[in-house]
């Protein structure tokens, strides 16, 4: 190993697809995948490996590393998504929210729905229809059946579950925390639950939910696979389960447009809103090592779910998956 | 993890490119910004990223950036500091992404004095955990190490409150800003001026002088502006002179090897650096 003369200064541009040295004006190439490989065995022999981002990393280190991430995040993660996302992420949600168009009386669960943003969404969607129902039976009621005349006389529709109609549940307890708060803020005090889960060992019974959705949280789960079978135990024959994540672009403009913007601009907001560059350089590259719209469907078809769907939004940016358990 | 992992890959041609090592303890190991004098890229497979892409992490606390991101990031935390003048890592990052200039104006300046090149040789640092505070209480009044023990302890301030450096992609550059902010509160006491507003922007008149970092000289600037008329007055006629003339006839701040010093008293090194006594206010 020859030492060079003096303290050595390399300046490497990155452009995150490759790395020039300046100096000798060559690609730097990576590690040899045997070298670190026999530096994970040696240390995690009994796991596997799998990736955090564009790391490698073992499973339950992943597992590990996501929760701190979006322990340090929580806080401030509803102003990044809106500056990250220009405020889109909420037309995201509304369509999502369209797609589902959920009747009063279905219990939804929603996982990894720290913040609550989709719960929040889903009872106003049945209060605005409980809301039109309730206008167009009093405009239309001229001679009410007994059956309508019964009805009056009950206050309300019938909540299940004892007046609970969507159920939060997130791994993460600080997401929970915030959520929590947002929504006393709001006023959404009965109806909502708040259960700490994992998403891959859900802690519900069998055929529950009417809807089970997961918004921009599997990519985050470490074995999404076995995600994908807990929504499919939980769900009530007849329900329908509702993925919204990013995806990718085909588009290739507007994939190389995207992704200059994933890589240089989010990691710096991330430092300048929130004091945490590395979190959002997780966010953006666990985006790219997601599957891409027709592999992840596939994946929900061998889940066991039916007429399996995907939507795509802004050019494939986010997609909103769709299958039902029969 | 004691063991010390060495991979050595041989990149390219040995005139230029020379063996890649990297040491995994020391990636784990204390914050020293050290020296990796065997390396050109720093091995990061350990610690940090690099499935697709190799990420030349240069010292510990590094956080590689391309030249847009750099720029994003000088405007982002300059407008985040200037919103809330509290947010000191903003600060810190914006003195990163703007000092590279001035910075290697500073380290060749600690190369040429005997001083500096020990220090940029033996690469100390000031934190709670290197300075033995009782023996800094147990000297005489009016010595260097006792007055700044005062300082931190009036001022309620410690010497780890100093962010760690990201964005410097030079990881000797790293070091001489990571000295500098932790010898900012040695100024402060050589200087004789508290933390407050008015004290910092003194400071940040005498830095502008002496580093030239457009940190300092932006914070010096505008500053001022957050002060109240009566201060801003007492400011512009007696402090600011005061601090150019300091800055400008001063021995290089960075230049002196402070951990060497405690015991001196600090009339006398005061008289040694050249600075002025403080003006009575």
């Amino acid at each position: 190993m020859a030492s060079s003369g003096g303290v050595a200064r390399t300046l490497c541009r990155l452009y995150y697809r490759f790395s020039v040295c300046r100096q000798c004006q060559r690609q730097v190439p990576n590690l040899s995948k045997t070298n670190r490989f026999a530096v994970s065995t040696r240390l995690y022999s009994e796991q596997r490996s799998t990736h955090f981002g564009f790391e490698t990393v073992s499973e339950d280190e992943k597992t590990e590393k996501v929760y701190k991430v979006f322990e340090n995040v929580a806080q401030k993660y509803d102003v990044m998504n809106d500056a990250m996302s220009l405020g889109i992420h909420r037309l995201w949600k509304d369509a999502l929210m369209h797609l589902m168009s959920p009747t009063p009386g279905t219990l939804l669960l929603d996982v990894a729905g720290g913040t609550g943003d989709i719960s929040f969404r889903f009872l106003d969607y049945i209060r605005f229809r409980q809301d039109r129902e309730a206008r167009r039976d009093t405009l239309s009621r001229q001679s009410a059946s007994w059956q309508e005349i019964t009805e009056a006389y009950q206050p309300g529709q019938s909540d299940t579950q004892g007046g609970v109609q969507a159920v939060v549940c997130d791994i993460n307890k600080e997401m929970l925390k915030v959520g929590r708060q947002r929504a006393a803020d709001r006023g959404y005090g009965t109806g909502l639950s708040w259960v700490v889960g994992n998403a891959e060992e859900l802690p519900f019974d069998n055929d529950k939910f009417d809807f089970y959705t997961i918004a921009f949280g599997i990519r985050n789960v470490t074995h999404i696979d076995q995600a994908l079978q807990e929504a499919h135990r939980v769900l009530k024959p007849g329900g329908r389960f509702l993925c919204l994540e990013f995806s990718r672009v085909s588009n290739p403009l507007l994939s190389r447009v995207y992704d200059a913007y994933s890589f240089q601009l989010i990691p710096v907001l991330g430092e300048v809103i929130a004091g945490d560059w590395k979190s959002y350089q997780y966010l953006v590259e666990s985006i790219r090592r997601f599957p891409d719209q027709e592999e992840f469907k596939a994946m929900i078809e061998d889940a066991g779910f039916f007429k399996v769907q995907f939507h795509n939004l802004t050019g494939g940016v986010v997609a909103i998956h769709s299958g039902f358990k029969l | 993890m004691g063991t010390l992992v060495r991979g050595a890959l041989y990149v390219g041609s040995a005139r230029k490119c020379r063996t890649l090592l990297f040491d995994r303890r020391r990636l784990f190991s204390a914050d020293v910004i050290g020296p990796s004098p065997h390396s050109e890229h720093a091995g990061t497979a350990a610690a940090g990223h690099g499935d697709d892409e190799l990420y030349c992490r240069l010292y510990r606390t590094h956080i590689p950036t391309s030249p847009v991101q750099k720029a994003l990031l000088a405007a982002g935390s300059g407008v985040a500091a200037l919103l809330d003048p509290y947010r000191h890592d903003m600060v810190a990052v914006l003195g990163e992404t703007t000092g590279e200039l001035a910075l290697r104006r500073l380290r060749d300046r600690m190369r040429g004095d005997p001083e500096g090149y020990q220090i940029l040789q033996e690469r100390p640092r000031i934190r709670v955990s290197t300075l033995d505070l009782e023996r800094l209480g147990a000297m005489p009044d009016g010595s260097f190490g006792r007055e700044y023990l005062r300082f931190l302890d009036e001022n309620g301030v410690t010497p780890d409150s100093r962010a760690d450096v990201k964005f410097v992609d030079d990881e000797e550059l790293a070091f001489v800003i990571q000295r500098y902010r932790e010898v900012h509160d040695l100024m402060h006491t050589l200087l004789g001026m508290p933390t407050n507003m008015l004290g910092e922007v003194v400071v940040k008149w005498f830095e502008a002088v002496q580093t030239g970092l457009p940190m300092c000289i932006l914070g010096a600037v505008l500053g001022p502006l957050r002060l109240s008329a009566r201060r801003l007055q007492l400011l512009t006629a007696t402090l600011i002179p005061w601090a150019l003339r300091n800055g400008m006839n001063a021995h290089c701040l960075l230049n002196v090897y402070y951990e060497q010093r405690w015991e001196q008293s600090l009339e006398s090194l005061r008289e040694e650096l050249g600075i002025e006594p403080p003006p009575q206010l």
